[in-house]
């Protein structure tokens, strides 16, 4: 009973923090939303969404996010299982490795990046050196891509590091004399237990991908607008509304809670059948 | 032993609850303050081996005063991030530095004190500089009592061109931003208004116009740019023409000569018809030293921190200490005094003329709406769709075949 009270007590800072800082401002933007500038109940800021070039704005943010969040998780499950077969010493070194760029801050990584592919950039300068012919990568959609995967990177690889490195040798050696062959130890036995890092590592690189403004604009030339450009345009730009952009950012978390959701429970009842025979 | 750790705990919280307790008291005391917002690299701070003017407030209100004050000084990227933030009310400023139609909303809706400058000089016995600002900047139409702003910078847009790529006879004016021989060179604004602007120009049209029709228009001329542009860019200008990514630009003229410490080889030059602005000093209505602001401001037109601070920004500067100061005129140099200073050029008139105003809410929704377009139009390439589809497929094969492979388990187990 004691123990419980002064549970209650550690957790109240969290509590308090929760409500000011997540709940409250989620509750702002419902409010916003549902009100017009003068501050009566309106419900055209949502139907406006499905006006003009907003579903377009969308798909286009969804397309180029989930095609970021695919090639980080192809190059980031084979690293995280390499790191997580070797030495401890030497897993210590390379995460730090993976974690560096997190040091600095991603506005200026993406800059770089924007020197690095220009047209005149560092790339295509080496490239002409070498006699090859210039490649136009800057202000193009796979260079926007190529912001995120970069950015988002090591948000992939960390959690399922995180699960492979927990996951207990003795499950591999049993599976192998049960007479599992190299690929069938991966495919039905890692795999299925490092899902939910590779869930949650899906979810953190593809939240900040289908959002980000800045990467767009700098790698993207501005010429492809997506949902967070469209957002920020409401709260800083010329036309500021805040009831507008804030329902477009309330449909983005609704969107994003939704995938959320699906892939939760997938995970869930999956990770529950791989425990099942343990029973 | 929990015991023990707890009392530790308790002993570290009511350390630290004290901290903040004795920070408060410490922040709270009857020493003055003076809350600066101003846009980034504003103002001479001393950064860079410049005069430090903030320094030199303190001073200054030390001689007239006798008392000790604290800058707070905090920056902005916008008039729009600045508005947002002093229209929540949530934060007290006492000066702040908006541009021209932005001071004109702001008194409208009531955000802007007087700033009483003479009055407060008088009272305080110091001479008021008021005077020196030239005749040009007074009864400007956003503030036509001069109650509310005291001017700091002005400029004008110009373009930008690199002279290895462009060649002199094509420096026509504004339709060089459409000419097809510089496609993938041209930069254009990512910024609806100066992006409109640019077209308005061009074909003639008021900038502040509300006609649906023009807006329309300038966006058919934008569309037909598209295909020319590099990129749309506000700050990244700087590094693209600095680097030679691009040959052709617009932006303010006193940008360009940072630029040209960098590049050389980059030219500038007015087209006929263009925007500009005013930045001025004006202190919000919820002050809570108004009086203290309105020192700041008079001191901030003195020589020193005149003088350092057009050198720091190399915007035009209204007062007429600054632009007669035989050191400033050296330091810039004929031909920057050339470019920021041109003869036959009244300032009043061109405002009126070609200045942007404030528009309606439903002009400025009309805006966002057509330049949304423009940004969107022909941009994604359909293979990202198709790419973007087919991983879509694979990622639902992949949970069918969970699905399908749990489904069989747990009949085996049934």
């Amino acid at each position: 009973m004691k123990n419980r009270r002064t549970g209650n007590l550690a957790a109240a800072p969290h509590v308090v923090w929760s409500i000011l800082f997540i709940i409250a401002p989620l509750l702002f933007v419902l409010y916003y939303t549902l009100t017009d500038p003068e501050g009566g109940f309106t419900l055209e800021n949502i139907s406006r969404l499905f006006t003009g070039n907003y579903v377009l704005i969308f798909l286009n943010s969804l397309c180029l996010a989930l095609i970021a969040t695919v090639i980080c998780l192809a190059l980031a499950y084979p690293l995280a299982y390499l790191i997580a077969s070797m030495k401890q010493r030497r897993q210590k070194i390379v995460i730090l490795l993976i974690m560096l760029p997190l040091w600095m801050n991603f506005l200026i990584t993406t800059y770089s990046w924007m020197t690095l592919l220009e047209d005149t950039g560092v790339i295509n300068t080496l490239l002409a050196k070498i006699g090859l012919d210039p490649v136009h990568m800057i202000n193009t959609p796979g260079a926007v891509i190529c912001g995120m995967v970069f950015c988002f990177f090591p948000y992939m690889v960390l959690p399922i590091y995180s699960v492979m490195a927990g996951i207990d040798p003795k499950l591999v050696e049993a599976a192998k004399d049960l007479g599992c062959s190299d690929a069938q130890v991966m495919t039905r036995v890692i795999m299925p237990l490092s899902l939910s890092g590779v869930i949650s590592g899906i979810t953190m690189v593809f939240v900040p991908s289908v959002s980000t403004f800045y990467i767009s604009q700098k790698l993207g030339g501005g010429s492809f607008q997506l949902i967070g450009d469209t957002i920020e345009s409401y709260f800083t730009g010329t036309a500021i509304n805040f009831h507008f952009g804030a329902a477009l950012s309330l449909v983005l978390m609704v969107l994003i809670l939704l995938s959320m959701a699906v892939m939760n429970r997938f995970t869930d009842e999956e990770t529950a059948m791989e425990r099942r025979p343990m029973l | 032993m929990s015991w023990l750790k707890s009392k530790k705990f308790l002993a570290f919280l009511g350390v630290t609850l004290l901290c903040l307790l004795l920070a408060a008291c410490a922040a709270g005391g009857d020493r003055d303050e003076l809350y600066i917002y101003n846009w980034g690299e504003y103002l001479a701070d001393g950064t860079r081996g410049t005069f430090d003017s903030l320094e030199g407030f303190q001073e200054y209100y030390k001689d007239l005063t006798g008392r000790d004050v604290k800058i707070y000084y905090t920056t902005y990227p916008s008039n729009e991030d600045m508005y947002a933030k002093i229209s929540s009310g949530t934060s007290a400023y006492d000066v702040i530095f908006p541009s021209d139609y932005m001071v004109e909303r702001m008194i409208r809706e009531g955000l802007l004190g007087k700033i009483r400058l003479e009055e407060v000089c008088e009272e305080y016995g110091t001479e008021c500089y008021y005077d020196y600002i030239e005749d040009e900047f007074r009864g400007l139409y956003y503030d036509p009592t001069d109650e509310y702003s005291v001017p700091y910078t002005y400029g004008r847009v110009g373009i930008i061109t690199n002279a290895n790529k462009v060649d002199e006879e094509d420096k026509t004016g504004w339709d060089m931003l459409w000419n097809e021989k510089y496609a993938g060179q041209i930069l254009q604004f990512n910024n609806s208004r100066d992006g409109f602007a640019t077209a308005q120009y061009l074909l003639g049209y008021n900038v502040n116009s509300t006609d649906p029709a023009e807006w329309e228009a300038c966006l058919e001329k934008l569309l037909e740019q598209k295909p020319l542009v590099q990129s749309y860019v506000m700050d990244e200008i700087y590094n693209k023409m600095e680097s030679g990514e691009a040959a052709i630009g617009a932006y303010y003229a006193g940008d360009y000569f940072t630029m040209l410490e960098v590049n050389e080889d980059l030219e500038f030059f007015y087209p006929e018809k263009t925007n500009l602005f005013v930045d001025c000093m004006c202190v919000p209505a919820d002050s809570e030293n108004p009086e203290i602001a309105a020192l700041f401001i008079n001191y901030m037109l003195t020589r020193d921190p005149a003088v350092a601070s057009a050198e720091f920004i190399y915007y035009a500067s209204p007062n007429s200490i600054v632009y007669t100061d035989e050191e400033y005129i050296e330091e810039m140099g004929e031909d920057v005094m050339e470019v920021l200073y041109p003869e036959d050029f009244n300032f009043k008139e061109e405002l009126d003329e070609n200045g942007f105003r404030d528009l309606d809410p439903e002009t400025l929704q009309m805006i966002a709406d057509l330049w949304e377009e423009l940004k969107i139009s022909g941009g994604m390439p359909t293979h990202i769709y198709v790419e973007a589809a087919a991983l879509a497929v694979l990622i639902a094969a992949v949970c069918l075949y969970f699905l399908i492979r749990r489904l069989r388990r747990s009949r085996y187990w049934e």
